[in-house]
């Protein structure tokens, strides 16, 4: 039996893989942990020498950079089985077969992965934290993913906001863009910074006014706004009265005695407009 | 009045607008630029309100007096509503400060109707310059115009903005006249072909190498289902002649919705909504799985069952066609298998290659079983002909019945 840990680093998981498969070590044969430190990278280049030996599909490397971010700590075992099912069992068009137990295991991880991705480019929330000489803004955010995708993740932040100041702290890794420079840290406990931002409260005059209380669809917004996010979104401590109120601000509506039509205007524009040409229809 | 008076009043303003998504404008970022934005691909939801609505633009009217006088709608002349205008440079910052919060993607930005088309059309690219020119903002911009407006207004709201719209409203001459009498249908529809060709046009010269051409990419319209009388094949009716000859992006359904100021000339009600659902998945069907109009809705059924997806609805009336077998349908029959999407249709072909499909597979890929049951073959399933031909088959997919006072809060 042989015990390897990859901590949550896909590079050294692929490492430790291609030499098991190298040496032809079945999976029942290999314990996989997660409890190391971040990514050795000089460790790699060792293992890079002999590679590529053995082809496997482009698929599968996709679905494993992805799966390697799940924080499920069977995936690395899991990523190894199908790894050896299609280099050694034969099957090589497993990565295809999308209702294997297996593959269909790896796909929904893959999954929820690119759906936190998602979210984290949804749901983080910068705070305003001041302003360099040459008026460049520091902004700041936490976020709380469940799964390690602070790296996958940051590309898109770096895009929209290229000339901006700003970090993302979480528990599982912090990205940093400052001076145009990206850089990453090891995650942190708790938000470093709470000083909230004022433009929060603007922000939540906007979520109170555009929600419709005449159209209520919780399950709706629990599926796409799950709660475990409500706790760093500032409009989420909203949600409860706004749903409370709904049912009274209806019957008012219903209630309220119609208002009569005001007579039309004079108004050079709606004058004109009653005597434009009429346009036959599909001109 | 400060800012936070009138953003609730402008924003309260634009809700009942549902057509703002963010997707599809040409891909950029703020890489190469000096100010903050990127766009392109499928847009963000940034947040959901209870109403189930997800908050992706900020979504605002510039002002909310207006000439017109819509009857389902709040902003109209004869409603008592408090006035208000955002000046060009609130609406700017507004929205800058909100971009890069990451709380939106970008603005939807519309109008009551001042003084007339033109002017107000004015006041809107306004703020679109400004985001644009002085700013460099490279987030969506979804612009409302009016169809009244000068075609030159239109085109340069297309250039600042990634999507433009005209609210449709409803689908027909006879009841706009009576609930909108100010609007034109042969007018708008007029408007939206003009700005077809211009869409067109800007398509064709970034086709041919012409990078930089910063254009609208689409349009879109809004219709409110349950405001008059029209049918759901009124409705979609409709749709077919928007998508086909105006080539629009989206059609969107936005159930009448009770509003604090009503109408005599419309009196209140409970908003449709699972009737705007199901106009929703027929038009999706439309769109995507090849269903013709009048397959969805033969003359003899103008409206859609509220109770069931229009899928489901039209298989049980197409009965004959069923059952298919999993191994051997082509791709067009499967995709019209109740409880079948177009990525699992796509992923069962893949999969019958290798292998001989069965339940369990159909389970793995999370199809609902007791909904294919009934109309599929698989390896080691043949569905009962009885089953298929009983009166009955559709009370296997009604939900059970509750007791209603018990459930109402079932949602929750
Ligand atoms: S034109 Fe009609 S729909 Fe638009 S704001 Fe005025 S009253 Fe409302």
């Amino acid at each position: 039996m042989r015990t390897v840990d990859p901590g949550d680093c896909f590079e050294t998981w692929r490492a430790a893989a291609r030499r098991l498969l190298q040496e032809a070590v079945p999976p029942a044969e290999v314990i996989w942990e997660g409890n190391a430190l971040p990514c050795l990278f000089e460790e790699l280049a060792a293992y890079k020498v002999n590679a590529d030996k053995l082809v496997v599909p482009a698929a599968f490397m996709d679905l494993a950079k992805s799966v390697a971010c799940h924080a499920d700590p069977d995936r690395w075992a899991l990523l190894y089985r199908i790894l050896w099912r299609i280099a050694r069992g034969g099957e090589r068009s497993l990565i295809e077969i999308s209702s294997d137990p297996e593959i269909a295991k790896a796909r929904r991880m893959e999954k929820g992965v690119r759906r936190e991705i998602h979210k984290m480019h949804a749901f983080v929330r910068f705070r305003k934290v001041g302003e360099d000489d040459e008026g460049r803004e520091r902004f700041v955010a936490w976020f709380e993913p469940d799964h390690f995708i602070v790296e996958a993740g940051t590309p898109f932040f770096v895009k929209r906001f290229a000339n901006m100041d700003w970090s993302i702290f979480t528990p599982k890794g912090c990205a940093h863009w400052i001076g145009s420079v990206l850089k990453f840290s090891p995650g942190c406990a708790a938000d470093p910074c709470e000083d909230p931002d004022q433009m929060e409260d603007i922000w939540r005059v906007y979520y109170r006014s555009i929600f419709n209380p005449a159209r209520l669809k919780l399950k709706m917004m629990q599926t796409e706004m799950p709660k475990r996010y409500w706790k760093n979104l500032p409009e989420a401590d909203l949600i409860d009265s706004l749903i409370t109120e709904s049912r009274e601000r209806v019957d008012g509506m219903l209630a309220e005695t119609p208002r009569a039509v005001r007579p039309i205007l004079k108004n050079a524009y709606l004058e004109k407009l009653r005597n434009l040409p009429e346009v036959a229809e599909g001109e | 009045m400060d800012l936070a008076n009138k953003l609730a009043i402008l924003a309260d303003a634009a809700k009942y607008d549902a057509s703002c998504a963010s997707s599809g404008a040409n891909k950029r970022d703020s890489r190469d630029g000096k100010g903050v934005g990127s766009a392109g691909g499928s847009g963000i939801c940034h947040s959901y309100t209870p109403d189930g609505r997800c908050i992706s633009l900020l979504k605002i009217l510039l002002t909310n007096r207006c000439i017109y006088d819509c009857h389902y709608c709040i902003n109209r002349r004869s409603s008592n509503v408090r006035r208000t205008a955002f000046t060009a440079e609130e609406a700017v910052t507004l929205t800058l400060d909100f971009y890069k919060r990451n709380y939106i993607e970008g603005l939807f930005l519309s109008s009551g109707i001042v003084r007339s088309a033109d002017h107000t059309m004015e006041q809107v690219v306004q703020v679109a310059r400004t985001l644009r020119e002085q700013h460099d903002f490279r987030g969506y911009i979804h612009l409302k115009t009016i169809p009244e407006a000068s075609p030159e207004l239109i085109e340069q709201a297309a250039r600042y903005a990634d999507r433009i719209s005209i609210n449709l409203e409803l689908p027909t001459q006879t009841s706009l006249d009576r609930l909108a009498p100010e609007k034109n249908l042969a007018r708008t529809q007029q408007a939206m072909g003009r700005i077809k060709l211009k869409l067109d046009e800007a398509h064709d010269r970034r086709k041919n190498g012409d990078r930089k051409l910063r254009h609208a990419t689409g349009q879109s319209t809004q219709v409110i289902v349950g405001a008059d009388d029209s049918t759901d094949a009124d409705f979609l009716a409709r749709s077919d002649v928007l998508y086909g000859t105006y080539r629009m992006r989206r059609v969107y359904y936005s159930a009448f919705s009770p509003i604090p100021e009503p109408s005599v000339v419309l009196p209140v009600k409970a908003a449709p909504l699972v009737r705007e659902h199901r106009l929703y998945q027929a038009d999706w069907l439309m769109r995507n799985y090849g269903f013709r109009t009048s397959e969805i809705l033969p003359p003899e059924t103008p409206n859609l069952d509220l109770r069931i997806d229009p899928k489901l609805a039209w298989a049980l009336r197409n009965r004959q066609d069923f059952p298919l077998d999993v191994q051997t349908a082509t791709r067009e029959q499967l995709v019209r298998v109740p409880g079948l999407g177009l990525r699992n249709v796509d992923r069962l072909i893949t999969i019958r290659r290798h292998t001989r499909v069965r339940l369990e597979d159909l389970a793995r890929l999370r199809v609902s079983l007791p909904k294919v049951r009934p109309f599929l073959i698989t390896a080691d399933h043949h569905p009962a002909r009885y089953i298929l031909e009983s009166d009955r088959l559709i009370d296997r997919f009604l939900p059970k019945p509750v007791q209603l006072d018990l459930f109402d809060d079932a949602d929750r």
